[in-house]
């Protein structure tokens, strides 16, 4: 056989995300994981499965409730020629680390003039409508792509799950890796063999003329269902997901604003002084005379995420409010 | 309380050694500090300054029974424990004036001075935010099997700090190479530790099932003899420690710190001072014990002065980084 034949399977997000740790964790014996029930629980989503089995709890380690406590560690372990994968079970309680994440891990490299790296990866959660209420629901990734020395991702497929993992793992600074909880069940095509997704470049997941929207996470799939039902009525709307808040490839953002001449920015995190402020600042100061009309904004309600399924539903974005929204803004109401 | 065991009558030629050896690096840290001190009231440096000056013997105690290979973490008042480690006072200068030429090209200054080539991962301006780090350091050491320890600098201010609870319990729970330096200088700033910590400090490393145990921090035989034995305890895979070095800040908390009297009388410094200056007792029992004698002390705090005096003529006259650098190391 002289022809290389690629594989592709349909797979989960979670199961995209176990292949990318067990691919690396076989290849570099550097990297391991460290959470609240990792090993034999494969932590409460069950996205770590199996892993315990075949690496052992000497690399898939089991920690205290120590939010702030192992991932210090982790910290202090990623300087010193660990390749920590850090777990932090729900997006929430991200607030125990931030002095570990803000304070250290982000500066460590700059304040010691490129002396020290910190070639870390904290996994955790993001997204509402599991009914969990709200210290268990946030979407707090625009705190640390406010902070200079961290990166963030936030995959939206399996595809990008697992490439961008395997990149994150790989890469000699920081890295917050953020997944939706939703959508771990949520099946796609992903390549068999290696591959690695660079940070910093945006995926457009769907081609459109008329209007641009950017959406990250869980709000791509809000994007593509608002793209569909639009499509019905012979709007045509374009899907760009940045796929890393920080380096953001603000390149294909604007181009495709510059080519649609109206934009909507999604991000299921709060609205206020978020990552939808970012974005829409973005267009407005690199495509503000392409644009038809102003630059428009949908992200979680600025309340906290409530428990009963009638008004938490009501406080993220939804393809309907997007569908609406775009019709509008396309002078088609 | 451990005493230094008296087995000053063999000592061999290495123990006298390493007994002068720990002078000239108290007298290093005495003057470079005294420096310090000059050039911020002169003007020269910018930021803040926190003086190590009454806490040598912890620091050089601790240091001399590491090996170059193991791990620090230091503190805002780091200055003692990067020079005891190693480091030279050339360099760090520089990095206390914010030039090029400093530990961390200007980019760090006196409260984050980091030096891998001597095992420095670090000084932390959050109190107990380098207490994490050494531990995370001690798991890679395990991990990775290179039987190197960890020695993790703080005050005891530190200990309001929950972390360092979730980090003891973490590394006693994992049979860590670390061990867990207390300062206890008796002042969180401006405040003394009777209105900060309730209890007993050793109980708190005790109450995880930690080694613990409390020194003389102002004997610097007394400070080695309790750390050798708890580094080597660690590097033996024996587990993490705990040692309270009983110590005092003869200075303010900071340069600017002058009026100290609603905080701790004249006469508590001058007590201290007088009584329990940890270079003047390892002086005096030096001499004591004909280990040396004053002129061979008087030579070595020459040597120091001078080797000191270049350092801060070359830190003066080093260049301040260009700007291009301002955002480079941002990311590696």
């Amino acid at each position: 056989m002289s022809t290389h034949e690629v594989v592709t399977r349909e797979i989960t997000f979670a199961e995209a995300i176990r292949e990318a740790l067990a691919e690396e964790m076989r290849r570099d014996s550097r990297v391991c994981i460290l959470g609240e029930d990792v090993a034999e629980a494969g932590t409460p989503f069950k996205v770590l499965s199996g892993l315990v089995e075949e690496f052992g709890t000497g690399r898939v380690i089991d920690t205290p409730i120590s939010e702030a406590g192992f991932t210090g560690l982790g910290v202090g372990a990623a300087m010193t020629g660990i390749r920590p994968v850090v777990d932090i079970m729900f997006g929430d309680f991200i607030t125990l680390t931030m002095d570990q994440m803000v304070n250290q891990a982000a500066k460590i490299h700059y304040m010691s003039g490129g002396r020290w790296k910190v070639p870390m990866v904290m996994r955790t959660t993001l997204g509402a409508a599991r009914r969990s209420a709200a210290q268990h629901s946030q979407s707090l990734h625009a705190w640390f792509s406010h902070v200079p020395g961290l990166k963030v991702v936030l995959p939206s497929t399996p595809y990008d799950a697992k490439g961008l993992l395997k990149e994150a793992i790989r890469h000699e600074n920081p890295v917050v890796f953020f997944e939706d909880k939703m959508m771990y069940k949520m099946k796609g095509p992903v390549p068999a063999e290696d591959y690695t997704i660079p940070l910093g470049v945006a995926d457009v997941k769907r081609a459109g003329e008329d209007i641009t929207f950017v959406a990250t996470s869980s709000m791509v799939q809000v994007a593509l269902g608002a793209a569909d039902l639009l499509a019905e009525i012979g709007i045509s709307a374009e899907v760009v997901d940045p796929r890393t808040t920080w380096p953001l490839d603000e390149q294909t953002i604007v181009e495709s604003v510059k080519k649609t001449s109206r934009a909507v920015v999604l991000d299921e995190g709060y609205e206020r002084y978020g990552v939808t402020a970012e974005l829409a600042a973005l267009i407005a100061e690199r495509a503000f005379y392409d644009l038809d009309g102003p630059v428009r904004r949908m992200g979680a309600m600025h309340v906290p995420i409530p428990f009963s399924p009638p008004l938490e539903d009501a406080t993220i974005p939804t393809p309907q409010k997007l569908f609406e929204l775009a019709r509008e803004m396309c002078g088609r109401s | 309380m451990s005493t230094v065991s008296s087995r000053t009558e063999t000592a061999s030629h290495a123990d006298v050694e390493l007994w002068i050896r720990m002078y000239r690096q108290m007298t290093a840290i005495r003057l470079f500090e005294e420096r310090v001190n000059e050039l911020y009231t002169r003007a020269l440096m910018p930021g803040l300054a926190h003086l190590y000056i009454g806490e040598e013997a912890v620091a050089v105690g601790v240091c001399e029974a590491l090996r170059r290979e193991d791990y620090i973490t230091s503190t805002h008042r780091g200055h003692g424990h990067c020079l005891a480690k190693g480091a030279s006072p050339d360099r760090m200068f520089a990095e206390l004036l914010g030039k090029a030429a400093g530990y961390c090209k200007g980019k760090g200054g006196s409260m984050h001075i980091a030096d891998p080539s001597t095992g420095n991962l670090g000084a932390n301006a959050i109190v107990a935010g380098s207490v994490p780090i050494a531990t995370g350091a001690a798991f890679s050491s395990k991990y990775l099997g290179n039987g190197r320890v960890a020695a993790c600098f703080f005050g005891e201010g530190a200990l309001g700090q929950g972390v360092v609870y979730e980090e003891m319990n973490l590394a006693q729970l994992w049979k860590l190479p670390v061990i867990y330096v207390c300062e206890n200088n008796l002042y969180t700033e401006y405040t003394h530790v009777s209105e900060t910590l309730a209890g007993d400090i050793l109980a708190r490393a005790k109450s995880v099932g930690m080694a613990a145990e409390t020194v003389d921090g102002q004997n610097v035989r007394a400070v080695h003899e309790a750390a050798a034995k708890l580094v080597e305890r660690a590097r033996a895979g024996e587990g993490p420690s705990f040692l309270c070095c009983n110590t005092y800040r003869f200075h303010g908390h900071h340069v600017g710190d002058i009026n100290r009297e609603y905080y701790r009388s004249k006469r508590e410094e001058q007590d201290w001072k007088k009584e329990r200056d940890p270079l003047a007792v390892h002086a005096a029992w030096l001499v004591a014990q004909k280990h040396a004698d004053a002129a061979q002390l008087e030579q070595i705090e020459a040597e120091v002065k001078a080797e000191i005096a270049k350092a801060v003529e070359f830190a003066i006259n080093a260049p301040y980084p260009n700007q291009e650098e301002v955002d480079r190391d941002v990311y590696a």
